[in-house]
């Protein structure tokens, strides 16, 4: 099969029953939709007025640049997007090709790196955008999600000529932080604000910053309660709608926007869950769980997929990856040491999904084989073998990419979605026959 | 009661008729996979050689690549579950199957009942898969039925070592060029395929007995590379390449009398 960005239309058919006329958006889906264009509109009016405007890796302490009142955008995200949309080829091609980076690298990576060059003059794609993502004027890092965001920020940085503001938050082979780690990203910390007033010429403000603060935590709690409240059966939700509600976290988890979002998204759920409604559209017959970064480009082939053979996916190690929960500066040392399942060792992440599991009542799970995540596929096979056992659980992995439209197969997955179907319908006969 | 179970692969059709889920009235293998006239053939050969028709047929599965296009079929089934049920028919001690097929390969666990509990498939390379010896067999000149008695005659296989397959026919193509002989670079491709695929069943529990199932089981040698790399025996039937179409049709047995069981209460 000759592999296009565009889903065929055959095997579209193949996939799906004929089209149901489309839902109106739920109004939290339409705060979201606001929530993103105001992002980016900032972001270009700060620009316009000749402020400093930032990019930032996605797990980094948000709190931070919200305290100081600098916009800051997310290339994990906006290379997510771009994917979703089926964009992402020119950028791929611009950079393998011209640009001579390697095809093994992040997908993530090399759209942004590619998204990145045309800003900086120095490649020519249409950006599908218009260029929204304003080029930056610094960057925000850590390394807890992975390293390669390390060398990736340094060539941006060197493209742009713009300084990096980092905090090292070294390799924890642990199930907890030592105080001395503590101490050593807290001190980086403390230098990154110092550092970043003096670049930026803001000045920090700790009543502003608890404020923040209680924000952050009030959308920590709501984003993990509406993961939770998957739990019901069936599930008020479809699973796979929450990647969409991600970016309130991962943007915007600082700002009040984003606890309108949720607390509409909270209400939404406990009505569906009131009524006994769900926006799953066919009766769930299995609720599973999902392990690995979603595959974007091919979300609704996979949603597609699951929702024929009635499929829930409730529960993924994922998106409660933006749960993170810290109140102060320490606290945010000692989250950010964690805050990342590339950081878990597998005893953690083993634990942590049997948990789920059961909390969830998941009756398989899908493993992501995710080609541009290499850290991430690293442990998935013993994790997967250990949790089969542990919790009776059977599973299936699909190779696929979080961005990159060429490593995955149609056919394969569903093959593969319906070998797990199969077995979890046997194991379901043999309970009823108990 | 007659059952019709139809494996529509990538490179062949196979079509089978059982008797009350347990006597196999007809089987036949086209070696033409979906998207040809290979599935029609299987079918109207296999109504010839017991001298049925479609309407004497009470239900069909369909499995394999081709399984979504069938319009016919009063079911379809995936692979996975069609291979086990039909190496359980076959081989009834079997709790591992090793399917190599067309262009995938599976490693199952099943019960004592033919039932899957656990899977593992390759990744969406062709290495490991029959389409990567029928490009082998191109590139050395021979049948593909040739290339399993070829390897036996090997003495000192070489080392294929590249996974891709375009790669690792440009290593047999330069292996070629420096006059190492054909039987012992056919091994080399057997132990290639061989480890590939045993490094993925690896990962399941391994209960024996073990068998191989799918046309590439027919070839010797894969099925001796196999043996070597997973350290046991390996059990092959002569209706292997049809596990799969036994399998549907097993099922196809199963789900009609399931539904007269049902039908009845």
């Amino acid at each position: 099969m000759i592999m296009s960005e565009q889903t065929t239309a055959a095997e579209t058919a193949a996939a799906a029953p004929a089209p149901k006329p489309k839902r109106p958006k739920p109004k939290s889906m339409i705060l979201l939709g606001e929530q993103t264009q105001t992002l980016f509109d900032n972001a270009q009016l700060a620009k316009e007025r000749g402020e400093k405007v930032g990019w930032s890796a996605s797990i980094f302490p948000q709190e931070i640049a919200e305290t100081l009142g600098l916009n800051v955008l997310y290339p994990e995200n906006h290379a997510a997007g771009i994917a979703a949309r089926h964009q992402a080829d020119p950028f791929l091609q611009e950079c393998e090709g011209p640009l001579g980076y390697s095809n093994d690298l992040c997908a993530y990576a090399k759209l942004n790196l590619a998204y990145a060059a045309v800003l900086n003059g120095e490649s020519v794609v249409e950006l599908p955008d218009g260029g929204k993502m304003v080029k930056p004027d610094f960057l925000l890092l850590t390394n807890n999600i992975c390293n390669q965001l390390t060398k990736w920020y340094e060539n941006l940085a060197r493209q742009m000529d713009i300084p990096i503001f980092f905090i090292d938050t070294c390799y924890n082979p642990y199930d907890y932080v030592t105080e001395s780690r503590v101490r050593y990203v807290r001190a980086q910390i403390d230098q990154l604000i110092q550092d970043l007033c003096a670049f930026t010429g803001k000045s920090w403000d700790e009543e502003r910053f608890q404020r923040v603060m209680q924000i952050s935590q009030r959308n920590s709690y709501l984003w993990e309660r509406a993961n939770d409240l998957l739990d019901r059966k069936p599930s008020p939700l479809s699973g796979f709608e929450l990647f969409n509600y991600m970016s309130a976290m991962v943007c915007n988890r600082g700002k009040e926007s984003s606890t309108a979002v949720l607390e509409q998204l909270n209400a939404e759920i406990e009505q569906h869950i009131a009524e006994g409604t769900s926006t799953f559209p066919v009766e769930e017959q299995f609720r599973v769980s999902w392990d690995g970064i979603a595959c974007w480009p091919y979300l609704s082939h996979n949603l597609r997929t699951l929702k024929k053979y009635g499929i829930n996916m409730v529960a993924s190690s994922y998106g409660k990856a933006w749960a993170i929960e810290y109140e102060d500066l320490d606290g945010m040392a000692r989250a950010y040491c964690f805050a990342s399942t590339n950081g878990d060792n597998a005893t953690t992440m083993i634990s942590r999904r049997l948990e789920a599991l059961q909390k969830f009542g998941c009756e398989g799970t899908i493993y992501h084989v995710n080609r541009s995540c290499k850290v991430m596929d690293c442990q998935m096979m013993e994790v997967q073998r250990q949790l089969s056992q542990l919790a009776g659980v059977p599973f299936t992995s699909f190779d696929g990419d979080q961005a990159d439209y060429r490593n995955y197969s149609e056919a394969q997955f569903e093959t593969r979605i319906q070998g797990l179907v199969e077995v979890m319908e046997q194991n379901k006969e043999a309970k009823r026959n108990d | 009661m007659y059952t019709l179970g139809i494996d529509i692969g990538s490179t062949s059709s196979k079509a089978v008729i059982l008797q009350d889920g347990a006597v196999l009235a007809a089987h036949v293998v086209e070696p033409l996979g979906t998207g040809t006239v290979g599935p029609e053939r299987a079918l109207k050969k296999v109504f010839e050689l017991c001298g049925l028709s479609q309407q004497d047929i009470n239900y069909t599965v369909v499995t394999g690549y081709g399984r979504m296009n069938c319009d016919y079929a009063d079911e379809q089934i995936s692979e996975l579950s069609c291979h086990a049920k039909g190496i359980h028919f076959l081989l009834p001690t079997v709790h591992t199957v090793i399917d190599i097929g067309g262009q995938d390969a599976k490693a199952l666990s099943i019960t004592d009942k033919g039932q899957l509990t656990a899977f593992q498939m390759n990744d969406k390379c062709a290495a490991g898969t029959g389409r990567f010896l029928d490009v082998m067999a191109r590139v050395l000149n021979v049948e593909i039925s040739e290339l399993g008695p070829l390897s036996q005659k090997s003495s000192h296989p070489v080392g294929i070592s590249n996974t891709c397959t375009v790669f690792a026919e440009s290593e047999v193509i330069s292996q070629l060029s420096s006059n190492v002989p054909i039987e012992d670079i056919a091994a080399g491709i057997h132990s290639s395929v061989a480890k590939r695929v045993a490094g993925m069943s690896l990962r399941l529990d391994r209960t024996p007995d073990v068998a191989m199932s799918g046309g590439v089981a027919l070839n010797i040698g894969v099925v001796h590379a196999m043996e070597q790399e997973m350290g046991c025996h390996i059990l092959v039937d002569p209706l292997c390449q049809s596990a799969g179409a036994i399998g549907a049709a097993v099922l196809a047995w199963e789900k009609r009398r399931k539904g007269e069981v049902d039908d009845h209460e």
